[in-house]
């Protein structure tokens, strides 16, 4: 099958009528959802790129799917915004489309919420080769059926999605990480649980697996060293990571999975974790409170995984990613309604 | 047996036919629009729910689900000869798990009830529409209902973490789940906002979030709307993020007034922001404030010192939507949003088409997120008063299109909007919009005639 790359919105288009069967990939760092099986025409959005509309006061950009995330983060730092959700894999070239269709979000998450949290409008091209917006380019907004966030985690399965708008926030001026050990996973749980509901405004707070968490504050100067006296007052004095940005950096780009054969994203909640961690999983850690865990695995962890019934995303590493496909009428009709003929795979 | 003796068999005692029964169903709070149902439906649980719509299906009835009627835009207008189902009987809160900082709710349970009970944990639901004493869950994820915070904490779909829904031809499905991440299409985010469409929600899981430890609220008082507008722009360009930011015009102010007595300045605008957050982030904020507020031109600053003094500056805004409401007997309140920084240019307009049309228009907005709300102020019986008011809110539409943002930023299409929506939306994406709602409602009985403009079926 032949890669196409369509450089616009009409060329997607054309390609969508033209090929029975498409899989579309951005940046290419999630694999097992943007391999190409048999009899699919690899639809490569990475000339799809660029900044469309990009203006700071109103929190909010609009770029082409195929736009790496990197390039919007350089260009929202030079006026001091972020996408506060933290997309995955960045650093590894992630793209906006990508981390849209995956559905996928780092631990900075914690304090602001995640992916659908920050997605305002797309453009997509769906199966019959119509171009649909959904959502739209302010940050309130009720008009219309919400495509948008239809997108977030459909695996492509709707549509290809052309062109994104995204709420943004100021970057906080100044961060602290503080790294506590615990005994063991019981005592770990109930710190989670009990900062879990204190009003601190945690960017990010991680469990690691044995016994550790880690904490990141951020604002003013004074106010995140206050407030790190706080935290250090109520679990103990820890370890402060001097230069927390590489840390941080290095965790929302999965690097704690490199060397594991399959790469997992499991939702999670506090409860859970204790059943999660009887599970052969490799190298691993619970974002944003213990409400998701991405792992590591084998092919052992993932059956024990579907044996437990959890479901689950593989990124990384194996043929079928979703479990469980979604069932029911509510999906098959929406399915039916935009890509009646089925030219776009779920997962 | 014929529909009405099924359903009344379904229901017993709780199927309403009477003409005086009917009467209050007959609207919801956008009265100018009246229709008279067959017949109206208290279920009690949820599988009466589905009975009641598995009915409707098999005998291609007609059905709108109602909570407390609270819908700006006729959203829960009764489809002539169709049936209500008013949920408001199943107001549980069936779990609230601090723990897991979840809420699963009953679609009748009254939006500011669930805040109410989550206090005691130190937590609260972010999503405070004006109307949330009064108005329903089901109501608010139907319209993915809004409220004052929304540029910091997202809308009504941002706090659904999981939905059961009967869909219109009678299945039980759920989408999503109790964790704040899932995995495969967001299908309850795609629910949320879509105006009763595509089923009824039966049940609704809510995210919880702590409530934040300390406000600062402060009231500052402008010469001028552009001034206060200016003074927004201010804010966001020093790189705060209030919690929410709202702005009045002076016919507001003196509404207010007369109902509360707030204690507002008359002035031209006033303009109340509040900080929220950990008190110490707080404090470094407040003090970046008002140095921002003191060089915007504001004619007078008032800080809230405690709790009681927060309120009163809350009190006025939150009373304007009825006290415009003495200054004439009808109003009509519209919804438009803009990008921020196109906020002084539509109030410049509003009022030049205020003055064009003879009509008087209140403003109170969302400032800090663009989400106006002009309330144009009319006399219903003088003849061809509710035309022009009509005419004149469709103008505000149009201009809210063409600079950038959204015919509604909270109270939904319904049937009020319908009529815009190709000014915001193309052929394509109405279409997209119809065939989702024909491949779930194939006998397009649920919410008939809401939303979705009749050229679009006409054209398919």
């Amino acid at each position: 099958m032949p890669a196409l790359r369509p450089e616009n919105l009409e060329e997607v288009r054309e390609a969508v009528r033209a090929y029975p069967r498409l899989r579309a990939r951005g940046g290419g760092t999630k694999p097992a959802l943007s391999t190409p099986r048999e009899g699919e025409a690899l639809l490569d959005l990475s000339r799809l790129r660029g900044l469309l509309a990009y203006e700071p006061e109103e929190f909010v950009f609009t770029a082409f799917a195929g736009t790496p995330v990197a390039e919007v983060e350089e260009a929202l730092r030079a006026h001091g915004q972020y996408l506060p959700f933290h997309p995955p894999l960045a650093g590894k070239g992630a793209t906006l489309g990508g981390t849209v269709a995956a559905g996928l979000s780092g631990p900075l998450r914690h304090r602001f919420g995640g992916l659908r949290d920050f997605l305002l409008g797309v453009r997509f091209v769906d199966g019959e080769g119509r171009v649909v917006r959904g959502g739209g380019k302010v940050v309130k907004n009720a008009a219309g059926f919400p495509f948008h966030r239809l997108m977030v985690g459909s695996l492509g399965a709707f549509g290809v999605m052309v062109e994104l708008s995204f709420k943004v926030f100021p970057r906080p001026r100044t961060t602290r990480t503080l790294r506590v050990r615990r005994e063991n996973l019981e005592e770990a749980l109930a710190d989670l649980e009990r900062l879990r509901l204190l009003p601190l405004d945690l960017l990010a707070l991680d469990l690691v697996p044995p016994a550790t968490l880690e904490l990141r504050l951020g604002g003013f100067e004074r106010s995140v060293e206050a407030r790190l006296k706080r935290l250090q007052d109520l679990l103990g004095e820890g370890e402060v990571l001097a230069e927390d940005e590489a840390h941080w950096e290095a965790v929302r780009d999965l690097g704690f999975l490199e060397g594991s054969p399959i790469w997992v994203k499991v939702p999670a909640k506090p409860h859970l974790i204790p059943e999660l961690e009887g599970l052969p999983l490799g190298p691993r850690r619970y974002l944003d409170g213990g409400e998701v865990l991405y792992a590591g695995a084998t092919e052992e962890g993932l059956k024990a995984l579907k044996e437990a019934g959890l479901p689950h995303l593989v990124l990384r590493g194996a043929e079928t990613p979703l479990f469980p496909e979604p069932q029911g009428a509510f999906f098959a009709g929406v399915k039916k309604a935009l890509d009646p003929k089925g030219r776009f795979p779920l997962g | 047996m014929g529909f009405l003796e099924e359903l009344k068999a379904l229901l017993p005692g709780r199927v309403l036919t009477g003409e005086a029964e009917l009467a209050p169903y007959e609207s919801d709070a956008l009265t100018a629009y009246r229709k008279r149902p067959l017949a109206v439906a208290l279920p009690e649980r949820k599988e009466e729910v589905l009975g009641v719509v598995r009915l409707c299906h098999r005998y291609g009835v007609p059905f709108v689900a109602r909570g407390s009627g609270t819908s700006l835009s006729g959203g829960s207008l009764p489809v002539e000869g169709g049936v209500v189902i008013a949920l408001n009987r199943m107001n549980r809160i069936l779990r609230l798990d601090p723990k897991a900082r979840i809420a699963v709710v009953e679609p009748g349970v009254v939006n500011l009830k669930v805040s109410q009970e989550a206090a005691p944990f130190g937590l609260y639901y972010a999503p405070d529409p004006s109307s949330q004493p009064i108005s329903t869950l089901g109501g608010n994820v139907a319209f993915n209902s809004g409220g004052a915070h929304c540029l910091k904490y997202g809308m009504t779909a941002n706090h659904v973490l999981g939905l059961e829904v009967v869909t219109p031809t009678g299945e039980v499905v759920r989408l999503g789940g109790e964790s704040l991440e899932g995995v495969g299409p967001d299908l309850h985010g795609f629910f949320v906002g879509t105006e009763g469409l595509l089923g009824v929600a039966v049940e609704i899981t809510l995210r919880l979030l702590p409530r934040p430890e300390a406000y600062h609220t402060v009231l500052a008082a402008y010469p001028s709307l552009e001034a206060a507008g200016e003074a927004v722009s201010r804010v966001i360009r020093a790189g705060l993020l209030p919690g929410a930011m709202e702005i009045m015009d002076r016919l507001s102010i003196e509404a207010a007034e007369k109902a509360v007595r707030a204690g507002y300045p008359p002035v031209e605008g006033l303009l109340i922001v509040e900080l929220e957050g950990p008190k110490e982030e707080v404090a470094e904020e407040a003090q970046v404030l008002e140095g921002v507020l003191r060089e915007s031109g504001a004619l007078e600053l008032r800080v809230a010192r405690d709790e009681a003094e927060r309120q009163a500056i809350w009190k006025g805004r939150k009373a304007a939507f009825s006290a415009v409401g003495r200054l004439s007997p009808d109003y009509l309140v519209q919804d438009g949003v803009v990008p921020r920084s196109r906020l002084g240019e539509a109030l410049r307009e509003i009022q030049r088409l205020s003055r064009e049309y003879g009509l008087r228009v209140a403003n109170v907005f969302h400032a800090g997120d663009g989400n106006l709300h002009p309330l144009v102020l009319y006399d219903g019986k003088k003849p061809g008063e509710l035309e022009r008011a009509e005419a004149l809110a469709g103008e505000i539409l149009r201009l809210c299109v063409r600079l950038g943002g959204s015919l509604t930023g909270e109270h939904g299409i319904g049937v009020e909007k319908k009529g815009y929506m190709p000014e915001m939306f193309s052929p394509e994406d109405l279409l997209a919009m119809e065939e989702v709602k024909r491949a779930l409602d194939p006998k397009g009985l649920a919410n008939r005639g809401k939303v979705l403009p009749e050229v679009v079926r006409a054209g398919a």
